[in-house]
């Protein structure tokens, strides 16, 4: 194990190489330009590939190509750049292929700014490309999470054959902070057997990797297959933390970079003796829905909190079955709420 | 009795869903000999498109891989650096190429990714029911350009390989044709020549394939080979660019 200091971006991208990733395609994009620069000079290192594609569209289409043969493969953006993934992400998903994909977010609609925000989670977690599919969503909200989530989000992309992504935002990309790293790249050898990739047919039949299926009703069945994937995943894959979920009144909702905002409310909050918890997804597709509806016996009122104009609050209703309030503090655009904003709201809802 | 003509094992015995008289049929066909012939059939992998042709997995008898519209030298290139020992070949349409997978074409062949792109181009949009792609001739009826394609409004027809052969990553550059057995034969002498260039790990290489597609050119069989022939060879002259 060694302990090193570097942003969030490098950080992923290390992960990603420990986790055994030995494909990156990317376009840059700011706030996560850290992530190219490093793979261009790390790839080699590690016998991989980097290529710096003439765009996000093409650079997704790469990592399905590389998928296809069995590699670990990634690709990163931000906002913008993961619109243009979408329809690559929808073919990944109908292909049932691998791939890990990384936005770390940035203002919109539009160009929108380079500034740190939370507004891609719908588009993250509904599907934001074509079809009846699902995409793991994590949300790692430290840089030593990052290193743990970019190991997952590999493993589960390959033991479900799915698109996963990690969901990051500027300031978590930007950030410095020591994590622990273990020694060696080899660490993560996923060992998974991959009997369905395109190598040659040597020794065996061909195969064909398509989402086409014109068939009398073939294509149901397909989905529905896939929708049974999903239901399993939904049961087992559930990530979230819970702080004070035993006693409290009002519980906080917040992922990534705003959790960490709101573990200080917490603490502050707590320390005047007022019941106030958090309850932080890991996962945001699957959202973790029975664990906040667990919560409904003793906490009176949720307040959600984000850097968007209101995107998770429609989880957090949908998952507590409307049970309790729910309210909605956000910013958006660039704007971080702060520690006081967020007393400031939770006074004007319950104290 | 000593067969003389033989189906490749590389083609799947069935039937054929191209319209009567389609050209793509042959070019699948070419390249299967090709695989055969040079002994690759456990080394390919090749990549079907949008298009007419996206059911070519069911005629090759290889492994391939369906790509989005468009992105099939994306696709490719994926493939081949992360399995360089593979032989790569992608399949396109004039639409796919052309149109929707420009950006995806020129920056494969300018990187000189090692891979070969059979690109068939018979001046339509044939999946989608006859609209004009980028290489529909001058005066051209489609469904998109009723009385004719009009340079002012619908700009000239694309070059793609002359186009491509401007870029130092190509190494190979050839347009054939199918519309007659002459030019079978030496189009499929030039798909041999295109995977010879990976097998020798030289870069980038691309066949040009004018073909036939009666239904959406609105001609019988007989007359769409003459018309490819005759009209789209003057549009788009034969022979190596590169
Ligand atoms: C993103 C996207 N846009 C449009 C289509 C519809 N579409 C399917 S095939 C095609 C054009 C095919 O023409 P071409 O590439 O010339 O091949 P052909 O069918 O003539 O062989 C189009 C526009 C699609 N499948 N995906
Ligand atoms: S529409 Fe044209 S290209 Fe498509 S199968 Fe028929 S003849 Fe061939």
């Amino acid at each position: 194990m060694k302990k090193v200091l570097m942003c969030g971006n490098e950080v992923l991208a290390e992960s990603a190489i420990m986790a055994g990733c030995r494909f990156y395609a990317g376009y840059p994009i700011t706030p996560q330009n850290e992530i190219p620069a490093y793979m261009s000079r790390r790839m080699p290192e590690v016998g991989g590939v980097f290529i710096q594609a003439e765009s996000e569209i093409s650079a997704v289409n790469m990592v399905f190509g590389a998928s296809l043969t069995g590699a670990r493969a990634m690709t990163s953006s931000s906002s913008p750049g993961i619109s243009l993934k979408q329809e690559g992400i929808s073919y990944l998903a109908g292909c049932e292929l691998p791939a890990v994909i990384v936005n770390i977010m940035r203002g919109g609609p539009g160009l929108g700014n380079i500034a740190p925000s939370q507004s891609d989670y719908f588009q993250a977690t509904r599907g934001g490309g074509h079809g009846d599919y699902r995409q793991i969503v994590l949300a790692p909200a430290s840089l030593q999470e990052i290193v743990d989530l970019t190991t997952l989000a590999f493993d589960l992309a390959d033991s479900y054959r799915m698109p996963v992504m990690i969901l990051g935002d500027g300031l978590l990309g930007q950030m410095m902070e020591p994590v622990v790293l273990a020694d060696s790249v080899e660490r993560i050898a996923y060992s998974a057997k991959k009997d369905w990739i395109l190598d040659g047919c040597k020794g065996r039949k061909p195969r064909i990797i398509k989402s086409l299926l014109l068939g009398n009703g073939e294509l149901e069945q397909f989905n529905e297959r896939l929708q049974k994937k999903y239901n399993e995943i939904k049961n087992k894959e559930v990530r979230c933390e819970i702080l004070h979920g035993e006693d409290s009144k009002l519980m906080l909702v917040a992922y990534g970079t705003v959790s960490r905002i709101c573990r200080k409310v917490v603490k502050t909050l707590r320390e005047e003796g007022k019941k106030v918890g958090l309850v932080r997804p890991v996962s945001l597709w699957p959202f973790p829905e029975k664990e906040l509806r667990a919560l409904t016996g003793n906490v009176e009122r949720f307040l959600t909190v984000e850097m968007s104009c209101g995107q998770m609050v429609e989880d957090v209703k949908l998952g507590i079955e409307c049970k309790k309030p729910v309210h909605f503090y956000g910013r958006s655009g660039g704007g971080v709420p702060t520690e006081e904003e967020i007393i400031k709201e939770i006074e004007k809802i319950m104290y | 009795m000593e067969p003389i003509f033989l189906k490749p094992n590389s083609l799947r015995d069935v039937n054929t869903h191209y319209c009567a008289g389609c050209g793509h049929g042959i070019v699948h066909r070419l390249i299967a000999e090709t695989v055969d012939d040079m002994g690759l059939r456990e080394r390919v992998i090749g990549i079907a498109p949008v298009g007419c042709a996206v059911l070519a997995y069911d005629y090759w008898d290889f492994d391939v891989t369906e790509a989005a519209h468009g992105r099939v030298p994306a696709v490719a290139t994926g493939i081949k650096r992360s399995r360089p020992e593979n032989i790569v070949f992608g399949y396109q349409g004039d639409g796919d190429l052309a149109a929707i997978g420009t950006a995806e074409i020129i920056h494969a062949a300018n990187r000189g990714e090692n891979i070969t792109i059979i690109f068939v181009n018979n001046s339509v949009y044939g999946m989608t029911g006859g609209q004009m792609a980028p290489t529909t001739m001058l005066k051209q009826k489609t469904s998109t350009t009723q009385s004719g394609r009009e340079q002012k409004l619908h700009g000239f027809p694309l070059k793609a390989c002359e186009l491509l052969s401007v870029l130092p990553g190509v190494v190979y550059a050839e347009r054939v044709s199918v519309h007659s057995p002459q030019n079978v034969l030496k189009a499929r002498r030039a798909i041999k020549k295109a995977f010879q260039v990976q097998l020798d790990e030289k870069g980038f290489s691309i066949v040009e394939v004018l073909s036939q597609c009666p239904t959406y050119t609105g001609l019988s069989p007989k007359e769409s080979v003459k018309w490819v022939g005759e009209e789209m060879t003057k549009q788009f002259p034969l022979g190596i660019f590169k």
